[in-house]
């Protein structure tokens, strides 16, 4: 009987987890894929860990400490990449393992409690909280009115900045407020799927996606569906197999990325098909 | 004819790297304007200022508001700054020209979108609206951005190098659509490419730091110190024949 309830809890966390970690990356994910900046935020993901070490260090709450290293280091590639200040693909391999290092010597340096690596480094189940689902339910309420509120704005700086400049003088601000809400999405998404994996879990939908559609809303659309299928299977997988949630989450999604390519290159090969020939 | 704007004596620079200088210039009413001159001599600048996307270091450009604000200003970048691999459609990118008169907030309007059809219509890419820009040639994808510069019916018109990417079939269409849109706008046109302009041009200005003004669309060799090197001159008789200046 106790164990029916457990597992009652487990489904609704599951599915809720599912929805929420879907559609916050759905709709980073795609922003960040049609932008070209994946490098930037796998950048951002591993600063955080920074944050994480920190946060045990100084025994704050983990997440908290790598907001805010996610936060500021997304500003900061940001802003001196708008100054062209730096080599920008430089500056993000930089940041990316001074985060994981300064993370690393924090979480040696605290005394005594010596926290689970695992789960930070490719997500677990069981640390996964109820105020962690309540923090991406927020986070996927904050996201969906951020975009569909400024939907053309975010689209048309996101296309082609310098034309945007030509009308608008707050193509900056909405660089920074977005950046800032990927940085968060990253961060909250850390606890399901982890530092190394998580950004996979923001990329690969939207690659799925762009193999059957080629517009930006319907690409969002299709990413948190995707994104959903395979969120919600590696989490059931995950549970019966007692493997990191993370790499059984990315695991289901290239498979299904991979039936998608398939599916996709059948259905050219009999609508388009080439039945001439070359004769030597 | 009336005045559009006038710049006096205006200066620019990036940081310390002087671009533009003393530089005088009036833009009227139905003008067709060729800007020339070498690579790095201050073209885009140009344009940059007009839009105000660079403050002059000195000097001012005044805007006859009447005719002109910023809002009446269409704009064709070099091709290269949109991402033509970014999943948004050719409709779409038409409509990101109406955003001059709407706030952050915005939503397009069945009669904004009609506005877009008719555009696409007009530059011969009907059937194209659903189109990502991967799938056009690049002439069709330079019409798209003409249609983004000219959907919010604009009084002035400022084209940077559209030529480059132009295919030949389309070119003259292309020279021909500027000519019916110049009767609705004053048009200034950069371009490195001397000799094809020069026959659909009304004056032109040769800028290199300072600013030449020739109230013809006659380029001659004497116009051409600007560049500082010998250049080829293509000319447009009845034989269109090119003109090599000697070395010396």
């Amino acid at each position: 009987m106790e164990a029916s309830i457990f597992q009652y809890e487990f489904i609704i966390k599951g599915i809720l987890g599912a929805i929420f970690a879907s559609i916050t990356a759905g709709l980073a994910g795609t922003y960040i894929v049609s932008k070209r900046m994946v490098f930037l935020s796998g950048g951002i993901t591993h600063a955080s860990f920074g944050g994480i070490g920190i946060g045990y260090f100084m025994g704050i709450n983990p997440v908290v400490g790598a907001a805010v290293f996610g936060i500021f280091s997304a500003l900061g590639v940001e802003y001196l990449s708008v100054n062209h200040k730096i080599r920008e693909d430089s500056a993000i391999g930089i940041l990316w393992a001074f985060g994981m290092a300064t993370g690393i010597i924090f979480i040696y340096l605290t005394p005594g409690y010596s926290p689970n690596l695992m789960s930070y480094l490719f997500g677990s189940i069981l640390t996964v909280t109820n105020a962690d689902i309540l923090a991406l339910g927020i986070m996927s309420v904050i996201l969906v009115s951020y975009f569909s509120i400024f939907y053309r704005t975010i689209l048309y700086i996101s296309f082609d900045e310098v034309f945007a400049r030509t009308y608008s003088s707050y193509v900056d601000v909405f660089k920074y407020i977005t950046t800032s809400l990927i940085a968060l999405t990253i961060v909250l998404n850390i606890r399901m799927a982890g530092v190394v994996l998580v950004l996979s879990l923001l990329t690969i939908p939207p690659n799925i996606a762009m193999i059957f559609t080629k517009t930006y809303f319907k690409i969002v659309i299709w990413s948190i569906l995707s994104g959903f299928v395979g969120t919600f299977a590696g989490y059931a997988f995950s549970y019966s197999a007692g493997i990191p949630v993370g790499a059984t989450i990315i695991f289901t999604l290239v498979i299904l990325w991979v039936i998608a390519k398939c599916v996709n290159h059948i259905i050219t090969k009999i609508s388009y098909p080439r039945t001439g020939s070359i004769r030597l | 004819m009336a005045l559009l704007f006038e710049m006096h004596s205006l200066s620019a620079s990036y940081d310390a790297n002087l671009v533009l200088q003393d530089v005088n210039l009036e833009v009227c009413e139905n003008d067709f304007i060729g800007v020339i001159g070498p690579n790095g001599g201050g073209k885009t600048t140009l344009l940059k200022i007009i839009l105000g996307l660079l403050k002059p270091v000195k000097g001012e450009i005044i805007f006859n508001t009447e005719l002109l604000n910023r809002n009446a200003i269409g704009y064709l970048p070099q091709i290269s700054t949109g991402d033509s691999y970014y999943p948004v459609t050719v409709t779409d990118i038409i409509l990101s020209g109406l955003m001059i008169n709407k706030g952050i907030i915005s939503r397009m309007s069945s009669a904004d979108k009609d506005k877009a059809d008719m555009v696409i219509d007009e530059l011969g890419l009907t059937g194209l609206g659903g189109s990502t820009l991967t799938e056009l040639s690049g002439g069709q994808i330079q019409r798209v951005f003409l249609g983004r510069a000219i959907i919010a019916d604009p009084r002035l018109l400022l084209l940077d190098e559209p030529a480059n990417f132009v295919d030949t079939t389309f070119e003259n269409n292309f020279y021909e659509k500027l000519k019916e849109l110049n009767k609705r706008m004053a048009i200034l046109m950069v371009s490195h490419d001397v000799g094809t302009i020069s026959s659909h041009i009304k004056s032109f200005a040769c800028v290199n730091m300072n600013l030449h003004y020739h109230q013809s669309n006659e380029i001659t060799n004497e116009d051409l110190v600007a560049y500082g090197c010998p250049i080829q001159l293509v000319t447009h008789g009845d034989v269109p024949h090119t003109v090599l200046k000697r070395h010396k």
